[in-house]
């Protein structure tokens, strides 16, 4: 029996130290990149088997604050610009991501104004009925604090209006979209690289979010994707970012929904 | 004049709906999960790996993840858990120190699991430096287990009856062959069931793991990887809406397991009571 | 008895006097093998009270932690700035936590009344009205409700509450209605548990010398056995409440964990737990702290709760 124990423990032991000669590289941060961070990671190792690349989500505020005490190698931040927190780290953009106004698919409005989306966000118009729809009243759906889509939205759309303190709070853009996609009468913002099939995104201001309008830059809510770095970023970080704007991997990017910043 | 009986009547009836209700949410819950999950759930779902995010492939990762993360847990919280209860019931009576130390298990016993989650997150993840790691996770996990594993071991070690010890220092035994032989091995069904619900414990904690394990989707290969569990896969899988039926699947699998350990759990109290009944 | 002699080895002298009365064993010195032993076993002794020692320890880094973390910010903003203000605004500094007190104090009440009628019925009807059969095999049953994970009660809640609540009742689906029952059902097992023990617990002399007064078995539970049990069973409420108020998952993803002071049963509201958890990973600085400070709430609370139930479980002996 107390032999029984001993070895358990020794076979964790070892288990636990058996460091074998793969290098981890652990990303933390904005989870409307992460999606696209785990493929080019997958991308990545095929061909650079010693190398480990961990994804972790969390919200930009996570990915600046995770590269700054150094629990990951690098954060990824989607804020328009990055706050006083990022002080002090390399950063450099990898992708531009849009950010749309969806709603349910059902809803009969297809577009709104500028005002009439802060007029919404901020709790000032509260029925479908006021902006052209049915007769419902509207459910909004936002960001915790600390999302860098939360941020962009505000810089971008928001601007001055403050969000309805009676919003609905999901912390991360999957939830979101699950939320709008399963209430036909909310609204919400998302970036466009995880649109479904169930929720529709608006036309702001009589613009499309089509593909093609936001690599022509008439659908301008657009915000950079910052991969931050503290200091000089080891051999393998270089090389995994290098990788992120080859064009291998810009491609990978392309595809799957994001825009890319290397022509 | 009939009144009484009356009452009577009707207030059976009413706890019996009480009761029926109760049971019947359990068995809902659990075939509604069943019933969207067991399509999905197949060899295939079990052993191969997540692809796309979550979408397709299974969750073999996740299966092991909770496997060593519990084990981890429960390595570290076992001799703590064990040697607590042996010293509170055989090496001191009832003192305000006694008493100190159960206070201190109880509330314990009832702290949030956010709490253990941010305390492991700023002294394992952060302070020690080790990061997501299945390290961190275990030691907070072990911690929150550990008032269940001194309960059902104090249980069990005070129903060892007194003759056994008499009988055994009769004999020139010490305390400790005492204990590490007559006592502990008559417990043991009583102690492996608190571990066993330790255990249980820990594979439906989702807020402990996600802040000190990380959710990193990968087959961990050492102490110091981060990992997923079941239970943290399924809470991705469901509210970001990523996978319906893979959630299903996953929490399929979650409440099979559950049901099996709790099962087992109770088959070994059944058997210690029936030895000492 | 064979196994027993078989165990034990032949030791030195006499043991049995100092064991069972728990008192300090003594002996003449003249025996070397027994001062080693005596030495062995004392180090054994007080490796044991170190071990025992570990649980107050672990509470106590719990504490200190939490505290270090988060004093200063409830120095810096004041008590009252931070418990009775509703202003939670960590970007603009401001950090009342009014609104999720009431949120959680709202969902709390709310879950007690969904699960006290459903848990006293098991309870009175599988301690006085069932069989011991009936009793050992529906016991566990419901005690199984307190093994599923937190997160598929969550889910549960989203799948099915949100879509009855948007059709029937308006709304958007999160709501402290949804989590009051969810949370209802999750401390179920808890309270009913403890109530069963607490009614087995009375004396069967109670109620053969009611019903020998003629009483109904009805007329005996609420006028004897109840009373007799009420400390029990309150002090498992008590269990129960801080059940729900420690409750994170399955709130984050019903509750809404919109930052508002409720007006209707309705309407979302955050948690003090879900506010931790939502916003914990990335906070900086002051935010940090601020959400340290909720732990150390939090922690208080629980406390409180627990010291409630020891004195009321006390009292109850004492009667």
């Amino acid at each position: 029996m107390f032999k029984l124990v001993v070895g358990m423990l020794l076979s964790t032991i070892i288990f636990g130290c058996a460091k074998s000669n793969v290098e981890t590289i652990n990303i933390a941060g904005s989870t409307a990149f992460q999606p696209f961070a785990e493929k080019l990671a997958e991308e990545f190792m095929v061909s650079h088997p010693e190398i480990r690349i961990n994804v972790q989500g969390g919200g930009s505020a996570v990915g600046i604050q995770a590269a700054q005490t150094g629990v990951a190698q690098i954060g990824m931040a989607d804020v328009v610009t990055l706050p006083k927190e990022a002080e002090g780290l390399k950063s450099i953009v990898v992708a531009k991501d849009a950010i749309v106004v969806i709603v349910h698919s059902t809803n009969k409005i297809d577009g709104l104004s500028l005002q009439q989306i802060q007029g919404i966000f901020s709790g000032k118009l509260n029925n479908w009925g006021q902006v052209g729809g049915e007769n419902k009243k509207i459910t909004l759906v936002s960001r915790e604090e600390g999302s860098g889509t939360r941020d962009s939205f505000r810089d971008l759309l928001l601007k001055d209006t403050h969000l309805a303190p009676n919003a609905l709070i999901q912390n991360s853009t999957g939830a979101v979209r699950l939320m709008v996609e399963t209430d036909s009468t909310a609204i919400g913002y998302i970036t466009h690289g995880v649109l479904s099939p169930e929720v529709k995104a608006l036309k702001i201001d009589g613009v499309n979010p089509s593909p093609r309008n936001i690599r022509k830059g008439k659908y301008n809510v657009v915000r950079p994707i910052f991969l931050l770095t503290k200091g000089e970023p080891k051999e393998s970080v270089k090389e995994f970012i290098n990788f992120i704007l080859s064009p291998q991997g810009q491609k990978i990017i392309a595809d799957n929904g994001l825009l890319t910043v290397v022509k | 004049m009939l009144k009484p009986i009356f009452w009577e009547q009707v207030m059976k009836k009413i706890l019996f709906v009480g009761t029926a209700i109760t049971v019947f949410i359990l068995f809902f819950i659990i075939f509604y999960i069943l019933k969207n999950g067991l399509a999905v759930v197949d060899m295939e779902f079990l052993l191969s790996s997540p692809k796309d995010f979550g979408r397709a492939g299974g969750i073999f990762p996740c299966i092991v993840g909770t496997i060593v993360l519990s084990l981890v847990a429960i390595i570290i919280a076992t001799p703590l858990g064990v040697g607590t209860s042996i010293y509170l019931s055989e090496y001191t009576r009832e003192s305000k120190l006694t008493s100190i130390i159960r206070f201190g298990t109880d509330c314990l016993a009832g702290i949030p699991s956010i709490i253990f989650g941010l305390f492991g997150f700023v002294l394992f993840v952060v302070y020690l430096g080790l990061g997501w790691s299945i390290l961190s996770g275990g030691l907070t996990i072990a911690f929150m287990i550990l008032p269940t594993i001194i309960r059902t071991s104090e249980e069990a070690i005070k129903s060892v009856p007194d003759y056994y010890r008499e009988v055994s220092l009769s004999l020139g035994g010490t305390k400790w062959q005492t204990i590490v032989k007559v006592v502990l091995p008559s417990a043991l069904p009583g102690i492996v069931t608190g571990i066993i619900l330790g255990v249980a414990r820990s594979i439906e904690e989702t807020a402990i793991v996600i802040f000190t394990a990380g959710s990193v989707l990968r087959i961990p290969t050492s102490l110091f990887d981060s990992c997923r569990t079941m239970s943290v896969h399924f809470y991705i899988l469901a509210r970001e809406g990523i996978s319906m039926e893979n959630a299903y699947g996953t929490a399929t699998i979650l409440i099979i397991t559950i049901l099996l350990i709790n099962a087992f759990a109770y088959w070994l109290m059944h058997r210690l009571m029936a030895k000492y009944s | 008895m064979e196994l027993v002699l078989a165990k034990v080895g032949n030791g030195g002298r006499n043991d049995a006097r100092g064991y069972l009365s728990h008192r300090n064993d003594t002996y003449t010195a003249n025996n070397q093998e027994h001062l080693r032993m005596k030495s062995r076993e004392n180090l054994i002794q007080f490796g044991l009270l170190i071990i025992a020692l570990s649980t107050i320890v672990i509470l106590l880094l719990i504490a200190l932690f939490i505290l270090k973390e988060g004093l200063p910010i409830i120095l810096r903003v004041g008590i009252k700035g931070f418990i009775c203000s509703t202003h939670w605004s960590p970007q603009q500094g401001q950090f009342g936590i009014l609104a999720m007190i009431i949120g959680t104090a709202w969902i709390t009440a709310g879950a007690i009344l969904v699960s006290l009628p459903l848990s006293l019925s098991c309870a009175i009807y599988l301690s006085e009205f069932s069989t011991p059969k009936v009793r050992g095999t529906l016991k566990p049953i419901i005690e199984l409700l307190a093994g599923i994970p937190s997160v598929v009660y969550g889910f549960m809640g989203m799948v099915i509450l949100f879509p009855l609540i948007r059709n029937y009742l308006g709304g958007a689906g999160p709501s402290i209605l949804t989590a009051s029952v969810i949370l209802g059902i999750m401390i179920l097992p808890t309270i009913t548990s403890i109530a069963i023990d607490s009614l087995q617990a009375v004396p069967h002399s109670y109620r053969e010398g009611s019903l020998s007064l003629g009483a109904t078995r009805w007329q005996t539970i609420r006028m004897v056995i109840l009373p007799a049990a009420k400390t029990g069973i309150l002090s498992g409420i008590i269990l129960g409440i801080g059940r729900a108020v420690g409750e994170t998952m399955a709130v984050i993803m019903i509750a809404g964990n919109s930052v508002i002071i409720p007006k209707s049963l309705l309407d979302p509201v955050r948690t003090l737990t879900a506010n931790i958890a939502l916003e914990m990973n990335y906070a900086t600085g002051d935010h940090r702290q601020a959400l340290f400070a909720t732990g150390i709430v939090l922690f208080i609370t629980i406390i409180i709760l627990n010291i409630i139930a020891h004195t009321i479980a006390r009292g109850g002996v004492e009667k």
